[in-house]
C-alpha cells in the first residue's frame, strides 16, 4: 500500500514539474512584451529596456524559470500587469467562487448518475433504462450554456426562487452566496452526470456478468443486495477514472459558465486576463488548473486503492497504476466511451 | 422420498430449445452424475434447480425439490433456498470470489443472510466452515482476499460458501476442471465426505466421464438436452446399451494410432535444453536485505529427436509453462542454454531468431482466447508467414493457407470466415493449422486439448498423431492431463517444483511412477477403467 501510495505521489510530483515547464514554455513563445504592454504605446526603447531589467526579463531563461517556479512554490505569483496588484490577491478573492462551483457541480453529478446508473443497469434494456439512457445522451448533447439559459429562465425568472446571475459573496450569508452558486452548479453538473450515468451503467452491466454476482446470487441474496453490495463497489474503479478526468472538464466549464452567470470567479478572470493579454495572470491561473487536475487525479489514485484490496497488497504487479485483473480493460473502454460520447456532443454543437 | 425431482423439464431461451423432456432425480445422501459434452444443456439444468436462468428463458414441466414447486416459487422463496438448502458451486474458482470483499465476508454473508445471526456469530461459523474444508485460521484467516489464495484454495472457499448452511442438496457444476489432478482429487474428497457427514444430496455435472465415475452412484447422460441414458453407474457404463454412451466411454480412453513408432537414439537431437534456470525477482521483505528470488525453473535439461514425442507433465504452477516460453524464446532464461538444431538460441537478438521461430511453433489450450476476433481466418493462419526469408505473394499466400486448412481437416472456403462461426474443436484446427503453415519442425503445445469435450479431443488427438506421422513434426506436449501423455508421447518428464524429477518411456513412467510426484500425480488421475473396475465391485 505504502509503496503504491509513494509511487503515485512521486509521479504526481513529477508531471507537475513538466507541466509547469510547458505553461512556462508556451508563455515564452507567445508574441507580446509585458514591459512595452505595461508601459503603453509611447515609452521609448530605453524606459522598455529598463523595466525588462527590474523584472527580471532579460535573464537567461532557466534563471527566469527557476525564479517563477519557486514564487510558484511560495504562492507568489507576482503582479498582474493590468490590475498592477500580486496575482495571489486576485486568485484569492475568485478561487471562493470557482472552487466551490466545481465541487458542487462534482457532487451534484455524482450523486445524479450513480442512482441512474444503477436504476438503468438493474432495468437493461426494459423502459425505465432506455427512457433514463435517452435522458443522459440528451444531457450530453446539450451545451451547458443553454442548459443554463433554461435554468435561468424557469428558476429566476420565472419562478423568482434564486437570482439570475451576480455573486453576492460570502459575506452575505452562506446560504444567500449557496443559491447563487445553485444555478451554475446545477448546469455544470447534468452534462457531466450524463456521461458519468453512462459509464457507471455500463461498468456495471460488465460487473453483473461476472461469475462472483452468480456465486452472490446462488448464497440466497436477492438482486437488489447482490447489486449494492457486489456489484457497485466492483464497478466504481471506471466511475472513479471517469469522476477524475471530468473534474479537468469542470474547472474548464467554469469560464463558459461564469460568463453566463455573471459570477466573479477564476474562469472570468483567466477570460478576461486573455483579452487583456494579462500574461501572468493567465501563466498562474493555467497552473493552478494544472495543479488541481493533478491533485484530483492523485485523489482517485488513492481510492482505487481503498476499492481494490489488490492494489494495496501486489505492489510489485502493479504496473500502469491500474489493479490488475479486470480494472484495466474496464478503464480502457470507459475513457474511450467517454471521448465518443464527448466529441459526438461537440459534434452537435 | 426423492429429494429432487425433475420431470418432464423443457427450457428455451427465446426460441432457441434447450433442454428437451429432462428426467433426474437425487435421493438424501446420493450422488448423482449428469455427464455430456458441452452445449448438451448439463449447466442450464443446473441453473434451472437454482432458477438462476438467463432473461428470456422458459422453462415447462416439474422441478420439485423437499415437496416445494420450484418453477411455480416466488422469487423471494428462491431466495429462501438459494445457499440455505441448495448450494451451488462453480467451475472457474478464479472468477467466482468478489475481489474487493474478504474471504470471511463472502462466507458469513449468506450465514447472516439466512440465520439472521449477528456478525460475531455468523464468523464464527464461517470460520468453522473454512476450517472444515480444508482452510485452518493459522494460514487463512477470515480477513484474506480471494487474489491471495490459489485457484484450488478459491474452489474451498466457494465450497464453504455453497455448505455453510448444511444444504440438502449441493449443485457442483464442474467443480474441478480448471483445477490439476492432485487439487481435483482433494476437492472431489472433500465434496464425497461432505455428502456423508450430511447426508446431502450431489449433483455432479462433468464432461469428465472417469471423475463422474469415481464419485457418483448413479448416472445421467444428456445429449443435446435429452437424456440418452440413465442408471446405475456400473451398469451403465459396464453395458453401455445407448450408442453414445459406449461413443463417450471409447472417446474418453482413446489412443490415437501411430503405426510409425518413434525410435529413440535414431537421429540428431532436435532441440537440446542444458541446465537451464529462470529466476522471477521475489517480494522484498526488508529494506536493507536483497529481495529473494523465487526459482520457477531449475537446472532443466531435456533433448527432443525429431519426430519424437515429449509429455512434460506436472501440476500448475511446476514451472512447465516458463519452461516451454523459454524453449520457444518468448522468456530469457536466467542460466544455461537452450540449442535447436545445434545452433544455441539463448541470448540472440530477434532478427538472428527468425529461422528458429520458423521452425518451432506453439498451439495453446484456449481456442477461444488465442484469436484475435476481428481478423478473417487466412490472416490469422498466415500469421507466422512473416518469418519467411522470401515474402510469398498474395496467391502464395492464400495457397499455403488453404493447405494449411486442408491439413487440418478444414476447407479452403473456411479463410474468409471469421473465428466466431468456428466450434471450439474447429478453432483448435485452425490454431494447428496457423502452427504448422511454415512447416515446422517442433510444435510445442500448451494443454491442447483440455478446453475440448472428449469427443473432439479424440480427433485433435489423433490430427496432431497424423500430423507427426505424415510431416515428422516432434511435439513438446505440456500438460497435467495424463491421458494425454499417454496417448500422444514417447517419453514423459515429470516437473515438479521447477524440477525435472523423472523421466522415461511413457508406459514406464505412467504405470511404475517412482518419485514421489510421478506417483501422486498418477494416484490421482482419474481413470475410467479403474474407476467403473471400483464401482462395479461397490455396486455389484
Amino acid at each position: 500500500m505504502t509503496a503504491y501510495l509513494l509511487k503515485r505521489l512521486i509521479i504526481a510530483a513529477l508531471t507537475l514539474v513538466l507541466a509547469s515547464m510547458v505553461v512556462f514554455a508556451v508563455m515564452e513563445i507567445l508574441p507580446g512584451d509585458p514591459a512595452r504592454l505595461m508601459l503603453g504605446l509611447n515609452a521609448s526603447a530605453e524606459q522598455v529596456e529598463l523595466l525588462r531589467d527590474q523584472m527580471g526579463l532579460n535573464a537567461p531563461l532557466a534563471v527566469r524559470y527557476l525564479h517563477w517556479a519557486a514564487g510558484l512554490l511560495s504562492l507568489d505569483f507576482g503582479r498582474s500587469y493590468t490590475y498592477s496588484v500580486p496575482v495571489i490577491d486576485l486568485v484569492r478573492e475568485r478561487i471562493v467562487v470557482s472552487l466551490p462551483l466545481a465541487l458542487i457541480a462534482l457532487a451534484l453529478s455524482t450523486v445524479i448518475a450513480i442512482p441512474v446508473g444503477v436504476f438503468s443497469a438493474s432495468r437493461q434494456g426494459r423502459a425505465g433504462d432506455t427512457l433514463a439512457m435517452g435522458a443522459a445522451q440528451l444531457g450530453v448533447a446539450v451545451p451547458n450554456f443553454w442548459f443554463a439559459l433554461m435554468l435561468i429562465y424557469l428558476f429566476a425568472v420565472w419562478l423568482h426562487l434564486v437570482p439570475a446571475g451576480g455573486f453576492p459573496g460570502w459575506s452575505a450569508g452562506i446560504w444567500t452566496a449557496l443559491k447563487s452558486l445553485l444555478l451554475p452548479a446545477v448546469a455544470l453538473a447534468l452534462p457531466q452526470a450524463a456521461i458519468l450515468g453512462r459509464v457507471a451503467r455500463s461498468a456495471l452491466i460488465e460487473v453483473l456478468n461476472e461469475d462472483y454476482i452468480r456465486t452472490a446470487r446462488a448464497k440466497g441474496l436477492p438482486y437488489r443486495a447482490v447489486l449494492w453490495r457486489h456489484a457497485l463497489r466492483n464497478a466504481m474503479i471506471p466511475v472513479l477514472t471517469i469522476l477524475g478526468l471530468q473534474f479537468a472538464f469542470l474547472l474548464a466549464g467554469t469560464i463558459i459558465i461564469e460568463n453566463v452567470f455573471y459570477l466573479p470567479g477564476l474562469g472570468r478572470l483567466i477570460f478576461q486576463a486573455i483579452t487583456q493579454r494579462d500574461l501572468i495572470v493567465v501563466e498562474s491561473i493555467v497552473m493552478l488548473l494544472v495543479a488541481a487536475v493533478i491533485l484530483i487525479n492523485l485523489v482517485v489514485d488513492f481510492s482505487y486503492a481503498i476499492v481494490d484490496p489488490r492494489l494495496r497488497a501486489i505492489p510489485g504487479k502493479v504496473r500502469s497504476g491500474f489493479p490488475s485483473g479486470i480494472a484495466p480493460k474496464q478503464i480502457l473502454r470507459a475513457v474511450q466511451r467517454f471521448r465518443e460520447t464527448r466529441n459526438r456532443s461537440r459534434g452537435r454543437q | 422420498m426423492s429429494l429432487l425431482e425433475v420431470e418432464n423439464l423443457s427450457l428455451a431461451i427465446g426460441a432457441t430449445p434447450i433442454l428437451k423432456g429432462v428426467e433426474l432425480t437425487i435421493a438424501p445422501g446420493e450422488v448423482v452424475g449428469l455427464v455430456g459434452e458441452s452445449g448438451s444443456g448439463k449447466s442450464m439444468t443446473a441453473l434451472t434447480i437454482m432458477r438462476l436462468l438467463p432473461h428470456l428463458a422458459r422453462a415447462d414441466g416439474r422441478v420439485a425439490f423437499d415437496g416445494i414447486d420450484i418453477l411455480g416459487a416466488t422469487e423471494d422463496q428462491m431466495c429462501a433456498l438459494r445457499g440455505d438448502d441448495i448450494g451451488m458451486v462453480f467451475q472457474e474458482p478464479m472468477t467466482a470470489l468478489n475481489p474487493v470483499k474478504t474471504i470471511g465476508e463472502q462466507v458469513a454473508e449468506g450465514i447472516r443472510w439466512h440465520t439472521k445471526a449477528g456478525r460475531a456469530e455468523a464468523e464464527a461459523r464461517a470460520r468453522k466452515i473454512l476450517d472444515r474444508v480444508g482452510l485452518p485460521e493459522a494460514k487463512f484467516p477470515l480477513s484474506r482476499y480471494p487474489h491471495e489464495l490459489s485457484g484450488g484454495q478459491r474452489q474451498r472457499v466457494v465450497i464453504a460458501i455453497a455448505c455453510a448452511l448444511k444444504p440438502k442438496l449441493l449443485i457442483a457444476d464442474e467443480p474441478t476442471t480448471a483445477l490439476d489432478v492432485v487439487l481435483q482429487a482433494q476437492i472431489l474428497d472433500l465434496l464425497r465426505d461432505l455428502v456423508r457427514e450430511n447426508r446431502m444430496g450431489l449433483l455432479l455435472i462433468s464432461h469428465d466421464l472417469a471423475v463422474v465415475t469415481e464419485m457418483a452412484d448413479r448416472l445421467t447422460i444428456l445429449r443435446r438436452g435429452e437424456v440418452t441414458e440413465a442408471g446405475d453407474t456400473a451398469r451403465t457404463l459396464s453395458e453401455q446399451q445407448h450408442p453414445y454412451t459406449r461413443e463417450l466411454a471409447l472417446a474418453s480412453m482413446h489412443v490415437p494410432a501411430r503405426p510409425k513408432p518413434h525410435l529413440a537414439g535414431s537421429a540428431k537431437p532436435l532441440l537440446e535444453v542444458e541446465n537451464i534456470g529462470r529466476d522471477y525477482p521475489g517480494r522484498r521483505l526488508s529494506l536493507f536485505r536483497p529481495a529473494q528470488p523465487i526459482r520457477a525453473v531449475d537446472d532443466v535439461s531435456l533433448t527432443i529427436e525429431p519426430a519424437q514425442s515429449v509429455a512434460l507433465v506436472g501440476r500448475s504452477g511446476c514451472g512447465k509453462s516458463t519452461l516451454a516460453r523459454m524453449i520457444l524464446a518468448l522468456d530469457k532464461p536466467t542460466a544455461g542454454t537452450i540449442r535447436f538444431r545445434g545452433e544455441a538460441i539463448t541470448g540472440k537478438p530477434e532478427q538472428a531468431l527468425k529461422p528458429a521461430r520458423r521452425d518451432m511453433q506453439v498451439v495453446f489450450q484456449d481456442p477461444y482466447g488465442s484469436f484475435d476476433p476481428r481478423q478473417k481466418v487466412e490472416k490469422l493462419v498466415a500469421e507466422p508467414l512473416h518469418l519467411l526469408e522470401k515474402q510469398p505473394t498474395q496467391a502464395e499466400r492464400r495457397e499455403m493457407v488453404a493447405h494449411a486448412l486442408d491439413e487440418v481437416g478444414l476447407g479452403p472456403r473456411d479463410m474468409d470466415k471469421y473465428p466466431h462461426e468456428f466450434s471450439g474443436g474447429q478453432r483448435q484446427r485452425l490454431s494447428i493449422a496457423r502452427a504448422i503453415i511454415t512447416r515446422p519442425k517442433l510444435v510445442v503445445a500448451d494443454e491442447p486439448v483440455s478446453a475440448l469435450d472428449v469427443s473432439i479431443r479424440a480427433q485433435i488427438l489423433d490430427l496432431f498423431a497424423e500430423l507427426n506421422q505424415k510431416l515428422g513434426i516432434a511435439y513438446l506436449f505440456i500438460t497435467h492431463d495424463l491421458t494425454v501423455a499417454r496417448a500422444m508421447a514417447d517419453e514423459v518428464l515429470v516437473m515438479h517444483e521447477g524440477k525435472i524429477v523423472e523421466r522415461g518411456r511413457a508406459a514406464d513412467v505412467l504405470d511404475h511412477p517412482r518419485s514421489e510426484a510421478a506417483q501422486a500425480l498418477v494416484a490421482a488421475a482419474p481413470d475410467l477403467h479403474r474407476a467403473i473396475a471400483r464401482k462395479m465391485q461397490e455396486q455389484g
